[in-house]
């Protein structure tokens, strides 16, 4: 009763500092604990509803583990088949040109499967904003080796390593896509630190305002732990991400305004 | 009366899709279809009425464009011919499975395979028996002209949106190049927004804060819950196989043999029907215009009475298969067809209905 007490205190209005948007739907997620996709949603949630878009937002989710996205995400949405949620999203687009559109998309989905989809998309600079999740692996079929999984990076369908001779090099397609005259604004971000999450969020917020002035595509990435996958705690997964992703994947704006940002070489 | 003009069937196909209040088209160029994204390009749709008209990268694409589409509401269609319609085929049984409305219009060509660009009806048991992957059907419309290429389009987008569910329009590579004239009916005006909000609360195209919010999707992960989503799926079947059926008899009250033949075998067979009476054969002709649903109780009223039944498709023998399950085995059934390409001629057919049926 106590307990309860102190609760019902807590929640009076003019205690509250913080609280989880109505934009995300009151259910369990169905990701592991410590995966990226959870925070990733709020974001964008967030984002929607401090802009107060969200009656005029359309997401459209992906296969793979976010295929559940729109049970979560409490906006209209569509599922769309395996790598196609670009050709979804630029048919909604065009015909509700006012409206807000997304997709968001794993690694498999993005660059794999749907490579020819986002590509086009991009060179066509749909109005509409991307948000890549890139952890590396395939989660939901379990742990199968992604275009992204870095070399020598061991999964269930390259349980040596990804040899990159025999099995391709990890595809940069954030950087690939950052070419196209139609994509506007490239970032890539993470969520695994209080600091990174409020960046992330900026970037979110950025793009969907950009979106709103017809400015061409968005895209971001966001390079996330995949701790079951990984076969990881979720504090090693994120501690293996920072050493291992991010210096293949490196963080921060690949494209502003229309202009490619001149990087450090990487690794 | 409409406005009359001579046309090609796949320009009939997308200047129908203009008047009936269509808000996109999504295509891929291929033979021998190209033309209908042609004339939409050229007519500029955009500026008429506001229809969205995009060449997209792929037949993959333009079928995922029409789900996004069709997921909001909007009123969408597609033309491929063959080897661009297997592409889709995954496409449309995600289209039945979230129970979308849209139209996809197939100029058949002949295969298997890169096949040839000649007219065919292959494509038959593809379109009819389903397509893609699970149990579903598209409403399937078999044009044998022009004017019903015109007519079938404004059809099509009535039954996509009441049914909810794919609709094909089945036709083949020369239906949709031969010209002839067409009574163009009037522009029916594009749904406003509001009016689509309205009419498809199903749609997911924003959600109000006065409503839950809408989802699209072919995913259920709990069997129970899949099965009744086929259920419902089948009800639908049901539903269409009582309302929907859509046939032709010509010449059928005095028949003694009978040429069944859908789309542009059924316009040769009517020729057929007229050389075989000049010799003294009474036939009669019996033409499906909805393949699925199939006229099955018509056909086999019909095919009952008569001696002997000649099946007549540009094929290896697909539609056939429905024939007998019809008609059942007290009545003659034989097949003739050409395939590859090939289109039969008149007399063929009548020397095949009488070395077939009536001397067989």
């Amino acid at each position: 009763m106590e307990e309860q007490f102190a609760k019902t205190e807590i929640r009076k209005p003019e205690n509250i500092v913080y609280k989880k948007t109505d934009l995300m739907v009151d259910r369990p997620l169905s990701y592991c604990p410590g995966c990226g996709h959870g925070t990733a949603h709020r974001m964008l949630m967030e984002v929607l509803e401090e802009m107060d878009i969200a009656d005029k937002t359309i997401g459209v989710s992906p296969v793979g583990c976010s295929v559940l996205a729109y049970d979560f995400l409490n906006i209209d949405m569509l599922g769309a088949a395996h790598g196609r949620a670009p050709a979804l999203a630029t048919a909604i687009k065009r015909l509700w040109p006012n409206h807000f559109v997304f997709t968001y998309q794993g690694d498999g989905d993005l660059a794999a499967i749907g490579t020819a989809e986002t590509i086009h998309a991009c060179n066509r600079g749909e109005n509409i904003t991307i948000i890549f999740i890139n952890n590396g692996i395939y989660g939901m079929t379990g742990g199968q080796m992604a275009p992204t999984t870095l070399p020598g990076m061991r999964s269930s369908t390259s349980p040596y390593g990804r040899d990159v001779a025999t099995m391709g090099h990890p595809l940069k397609i954030t950087e690939l896509i950052s070419h196209l005259p139609g994509v506007y604004y490239v970032t890539r971000q993470a969520v695994h630190t209080p600091n990174h999450v409020r960046k992330t969020k900026k970037a979110i917020r950025k793009a969907l305002e950009l979106q709103k002035e017809n400015k061409g595509l968005c895209f971001i990435e966001i390079v996330s732990n995949c701790n079951s996958g990984w076969k990881m705690t979720p504090v090693q997964s994120n501690k293996w991400m920072e050493e291992n992703m991010f210096p293949f994947y490196q963080l921060g704006d690949i494209k502003v305004d229309g202009k490619l940002i001149e990087l450090p070489k990487t690794s | 009366m409409g406005e009359l003009r001579l046309m090609k069937g796949n320009e009939a196909i997308a200047e129908a899709a203009i008047r009936a209040g269509c808000d996109g088209y999504f295509g891929y160029p291929i033979t021998p279809q190209s033309e209908v994204m042609e004339y939409l390009m050229a007519e500029k749709p955009f500026e008429r009425t506001g229809m969205v008209v995009l060449q997209a990268e792929s037949e993959t694409a333009s079928i995922n464009m029409l789900y996004g589409g069709a997921g909001t509401g909007k009123m969408v269609l597609t033309s491929s011919s063959s080897p661009g319609i297997s592409l889709m085929q995954e496409g449309i049984s995600y289209l039945a499975g979230a129970e979308l409305p849209a139209v996809i219009v197939n100029i058949v060509r002949g295969g298997p395979g890169l096949g040839t660009i000649q007219p065919s009806q292959a494509d038959y048991f593809q379109a009819v028996k389903g397509g893609g992957h699970g149990d579903y059907h598209s409403l399937v419309y078999a044009p044998a002209s022009v004017q019903e290429m015109c007519d079938h389009v404004k059809l099509a987008f009535d039954k996509a949106f009441e049914y909810r569910t794919p609709v094909m329009i089945l036709s083949d590579g020369a239906i949709g190049q031969m010209m002839e004239k067409v009574v163009l009916f009037d522009q029916v005006p594009r749904r406003t927004d509001e009016e689509i909000i309205k009419q498809c609360p199903w749609a997911s195209n924003g959600r109000p804060k006065t409503r839950n919010h809408n989802i699209i999707t072919s995913l259920d992960l709990d069997p129970a819950g899949q099965e009744r989503v086929n259920l419902k799926l089948q009800a639908k079947y049901r539903e269409m196989e009582k309302n929907e059926v859509m046939y032709e008899e010509i010449m059928c009250e005095d028949a003694d043999y009978l040429f069944v033949a859908f789309g542009l075998s059924a316009r040769i067979c009517q020729k057929s029907t007229d050389l075989a009476r000049a010799k003294g054969i009474k036939v009669g002709l019996f033409r499906p215009i909805t393949l699925f649903p199939f006229p099955a109780i018509q056909v086999s009223n019909v095919g009952n009475r008569v001696k002997g039944i000649l099946v007549v498709e540009m094929n290896a023998g697909q539609m056939i298969e429905d024939v007998k399950l019809s008609v059942g085995c007290k009545v003659k059934i034989e097949h003739f067809g050409r395939f590859g390409g090939i289109i039969p001629s008149p007399d063929e057919v009548v020397k095949a209905l009488e070395q077939k049926i009536i001397g067989g």
